[in-house]
């Protein structure tokens, strides 16, 4: 597959502040890649290395296989959609959309031709002759959007597109961004925080932390497969149980054992041997505890029910255990009244072990 | 004093319980509009705005009336005869030092220096504080400083070394030289004020017109200035009052045919020829005071929120 | 499933080892001269620069090192050490400038603060009218020094104006004229100068007031405060910046005072209000003294320094922002 954004070494730093470091990644074509962190993390700042907007300390930039990066954004074949939409406030839709193929001084017939096509594609026809001002703000984002279109470029870059808007709304744009990047078949990448975001739009998620890029993946595979303590901490919300213990041996079989208590860790793929005394985190998410009927065979342990959250499709029970409290996701139907004791038991082969030193997967 | 408002609002409180109650009597509460504590209060606002304006009225009863009823009488006493004569003398025939054409020569002299000051400073001012806001580059900040820190150097520190350098350059007491003198000193506010303004634009718009391929000027020409009308206003309110009130400037830097009219004004009334004629004078004082009076009066907030934003951000 | 996932995110994260293709067009490019970067804004800059450095840095520079010569009509470059700064602090019209500096500075800025202070608060009482009387209090603030100066001239003029008013009421000893007696004629000018002034400090002290959180009005109300207590230990210490930066905005004004002297008393009688200011013009434009003028203008130019660092330094320095 051929890249259509390489990133080498790229590195940024603001006097003494280093935001990215030696950040290196490639983009495939037609690839919907989304950067995801929390606020700080640098992602913003990677995106705007990627549009010319920021120059980097260190590294280079590669789009279509061509060096851009010290070239001018209008240059390097990229639209790019931001959070406030950054609509110009004194210009009609149409001119907003026309402003960039304006300023290359396009001629006026392809330029209608190409502004019919994207207010088509967006559906904002009707609104052509209004100021931003007089939109909704889902209709300013589609507008915002049509402007990186017209502009007919390879990539394109979203800031937080959704971030302003209400729940309601994020969710039905989600869905028809989804649906343009399946008609128009662009490289796009994305940058939000937003994690329910991040797993359904992409095809890949980068998840970075303090300028770094953490894991690299297929968001199911970062969903149940986290390289480290803080991807599996990050993605999934209620987020993951983690138990700190360490590894011992019963019968010649490693097991988990934390506050005297051990966990069979049968059904674990581990990646490198698991040596007793070595001291792990184990994590579990909220689905893969089974409880009572749902425990299949085994061993199981005795817990109590703390609190209990329905949530409609679901209920998450609080279980207090051995000194840990662990959240469980249960059928909407299944209700427990605090204080009531159940049967509990890991699925390990969805579960996930880490260093308690490197943090890292094991 | 201080205590009255809060039992008003207690007492508030408790008619509309009782009044829910349906015990009490009903409907709005009577207004008390000669409370103790309006009278203080309205009371102490009221002399303190009859001691603003005392000089404004003064200045109009004095300069309608005629020189035997200035002698007689007391500078707040309203004419008696109403006359016109003093404010005529005043713009085209009252007497400096140097000549009799009254204010009317300064008053073009000021329109002539005004109108290219004024947009000039504001033209260099805008673009210096767009490139400081949206375009920095290594040491912008470093100059940005020295020009905010020089606001505060006396004039007067600076003015000799201006005038040779307008001396060298061939303009000095010259319309041009006076010009560049008033960009100069009106930069450093002219520049912050614009500087704040443009840093408060967001800065996704100044990202998405450079994705749109718009360089320095277009983005300045066709986002921002469309943007800025308010700012530019405020910018020109500032300038106007503060180009047309300044007399260090114009007594140093032109010649005395074309004083401005601060200048020219202070020459009349100071001028130490003749007898005083304080009805002249006052309706020449008048005149010079009108042009950023008016300016005052039709701008209103505009002028408030240029003096606040020029003096507090500094 | 899993796996193929896992094999295909190597290549992205792994240092860039996986697909170098296409080769040509790959080469890393050096950083462009960055004299040439951003090059429309340098040149747009080029006023601002001149400016700085030229006028406001060089010029100051300029002066402070000239009043050290005995320039007379022209400045010359022969150095005479501090003598200029000797001869100023010998010449009792300097030394009445700065007691008049001192006496109209303190009390112009104590005057103006609590007077501003004081119509604020009182507008800030959700009164009617608001704006008129903002209108009222702040005219004076439009117009010009020159102007200000004459009416109050004309207005303290003891045969005509205050002091003949008073008398013709039948008070006939009563003597007020400000303006022909040097002793207090200082005094005068800042009558003149705080009704110019004042109606600004109020604006800014209404701003800092209006700043201040409505919930902070609340809670004192319900604790039963009352309110002149919560003025003066709750609202007040809330405002120091405000303060602050008013005092220095004031201070540096008065530092500059020219225009009020030259129309209200030319600096008269004899030489009784005479400030630093006049005193840098008549030397350097009337009396040819240029290196007199040099030292007083670097006088004050000390005075503001030591007005304007520290408040510098509290505000700006330590902090840094981007």
């Amino acid at each position: 597959m051929a890249n259509s954004v390489s990133i080498r070494d790229l590195s940024l730093s603001f006097g003494a502040v280093t935001v990215l470091k030696d950040l290196n990644l490639d983009i495939h074509d037609g690839e919907f890649l989304v950067l995801l962190g929390s606020s700080g993390c640098g992602k913003s700042t990677l995106l705007n290395c990627i549009a010319g907007l920021l120059e980097p300390t260190e590294g280079q930039i590669y789009i279509k296989d061509r060096n851009v990066t010290w070239e001018e954004p209008k240059d390097r074949g990229i639209g790019m959609v931001f959070q406030s939409y950054a609509l110009y406030p004194q210009m009609t839709v149409e001119k907003n959309l026309s402003f960039g193929l304006q300023v290359a001084k396009m001629p006026k017939p392809d330029i209608d031709k190409r502004v019919a096509r994207a207010s088509e594609i967006l559906q904002i026809g009707p609104l052509l002759k209004r100021k931003p001002a007089e939109l909704s703000g889902g209709q300013r984002q589609r507008v915002a959007i049509g402007r990186a279109l017209v502009r007919d470029v390879d990539v394109f870059l979203f800031d937080e597109p959704l971030s302003n808007l209400d729940a309601k709304l994020r969710s039905e744009l989600r869905v028809e961004i989804k649906r343009l990047h399946q008609q128009l078949k662009n490289t796009m990448i994305y940058v939000t925080h937003d994690q329910i975001e991040a797993l359904t739009l992409a095809d890949r998620i980068a998840i970075m932390k303090s300028g770094v890029i953490q894991q690299l993946d297929d968001p199911i595979v970062i969903y149940n497969r986290p390289k480290n303590l803080f991807v599996a901490g990050f993605i999934g919300s209620p987020s993951m149980n983690f138990l700190r213990g360490e590894i011992s041996e019963v019968d010649g079989r490693p097991v988990f054992t934390t506050h005297g208590v051990n966990f069979s860790l049968a059904g674990y793929q581990a990646s490198e041997p698991l040596s007793a005394g070595r001291k792990v985190v184990l994590g579990a998410r909220p689905e893969h505890i089974a409880i009572d009927s749902d425990v299949m065979g085994g061993e199981a342990h005795e817990a109590v029910v703390d609190i209990e959250e329905p949530m409609g499709a679901d209920n998450l029970l609080w279980l207090k255990h051995a000194g840990h409290l662990m959240s469980v996701r249960i059928g909407g139907a299944r209700r427990y009244a605090p204080g009531s004791r159940v049967r509990m038991a890991f699925d390990m082969s969805m579960a996930s072990l880490f260093d308690a030193e490197t943090e890292d997967r094991i | 004093m201080a205590n009255i408002s809060t039992l008003n609002t207690t007492a508030a409180g408790l008619d509309a319980v009782s009044g829910r109650l349906g015990s009490g009597p009903s409907g709005a509460r009577p207004r008390k509009v000669l409370s103790q504590r309006n009278i203080i209060l309205y009371g102490l606002l009221i002399v303190a705005a009859l001691y603003y304006l005392l000089p404004l009225y003064v200045m109009i009863v004095t300069s309608m009336k005629g020189m035997p009823e200035i002698r007689l009488g007391n500078i707040f006493s309203p004419p008696m005869e109403i006359t016109f004569e003093p404010w005529a003398k005043a713009w085209a025939s009252a007497c400096t030092g140097l000549n009799c054409d009254g204010l009317s020569r300064g008053f073009w002299n000021s329109v002539r220096i005004l109108v290219p000051s004024v947009v000039v400073s504001i033209a260099v001012a805008s673009v210096s504080g767009y490139a400081l806001a949206n375009w920095r580059f290594k040491g912008s900040d470093v100059f940005f400083s020295i020009l905010i820190v020089g606001a505060f150097i006396p004039y007067q520190v600076m003015i000799y070394p201006i005038v040779i350098l307008l001396r060298e350059l061939g303009i000095y007491g010259t319309l041009t030289g006076l010009i560049i003198v008033h960009t100069i000193f009106g930069m450093p506010i002219l520049t912050l004020l614009f500087r704040n303004y443009f840093t408060s634009l967001p800065e996704e718009l100044f990202k998405a017109a450079r994705i749109d391929g718009a360089g320095f000027w277009q983005i300045f020409l066709r986002i921002m200035l469309p943007m800025s009308l308010p700012i530019f206003v405020v910018a020109m309110i500032l300038q106007v009052t503060g180009i047309w009130n300044d007399f260090l400037f114009g007594v140093v830097f032109t010649r005395p045919d074309s004083y401005p009219m601060t200048v020219q004004l202070n020459n009349i009334v100071n001028s130490v020829q003749g007898v005083k004629e304080y009805n002249v004078n006052m309706a020449a004082t008048l005149l010079t005071g009108a042009v950023p009076l008016i300016v005052y009066f039709v701008s209103g907030r505009l002028f408030v929120r240029g003096i606040a934003a020029g003096a507090v951000k500094g | 499933m899993s796996t193929r996932a896992t094999a295909s995110a190597q290549p992205g994260i792994g240092a860039g080892s996986g697909s170098s293709s296409s080769s040509g067009s790959r080469a890393a490019t050096r950083r462009p001269n960055q004299l040439f970067r951003n090059l429309n804004s340098k040149i747009a800059s080029i006023p601002m620069i001149l400016v700085a450095v030229c006028v406001f840095l060089g010029g100051t520079l300029w002066t402070v090192v000239y009043s050290f010569t005995n320039s007379k009509l022209l400045p010359r470059s022969s150095f005479v050490g501090l003598d200029q700064y000797y001869r100023l602090w010998d010449a009792p019209r300097w030394v009445i400038s700065i007691q008049n500096l001192a006496i109209y500075g303190v009390l112009s800025l104590i005057f103006s603060l609590a007077i501003g202070f004081l119509l604020a608060a009182l507008m800030d009482q959700k009164i009617r009218f608001e704006n008129t009387f903002r209108t009222i209090f702040l005219y004076p603030f439009a117009l010009s020094f020159i102007v200000t100066g004459l009416v109050w001239q004309w207005i303290l003029n003891p045969e005509y104006g205050v002091q003949s008013i008073v008398r013709s009421l039948g008070w006939s000893t009563f003597t007020f004229d400000p303006l022909y007696d040097s002793s207090i004629v200082i005094y005068g000018v800042l009558i003149a100068g705080l009704w110019q002034g004042t109606g600004l400090v109020m604006c800014l002290m209404l701003a800092g007031l209006r700043g201040i959180d409505e919930d902070i009005w609340k809670a004192s109300r319900v604790d039963g405060i009352p309110m002149w207590r919560t003025y003066l230990f709750i609202v007040i210490p809330m405002m120091r910046p405000v303060f602050i930066t008013t005092l220095v905005i004031i201070a540096s004004g008065i530092v500059k005072v020219y225009d009020l002297v030259v129309a209200q008393t030319s600096g008269g009688p004899g030489i009784a209000s005479e400030v630093p200011a006049k005193y840098v013009y008549d030397y350097m434009f009337q009396a040819q003294n240029l290196g007199q003028g040099f030292a007083a203008s670097t006088m004050m130019l000390l005075t503001v320094a030591i007005i304007v660092v520290p408040w510098a330094y509290l505000e700006f320095g330590g902090k840094k922002r981007g």
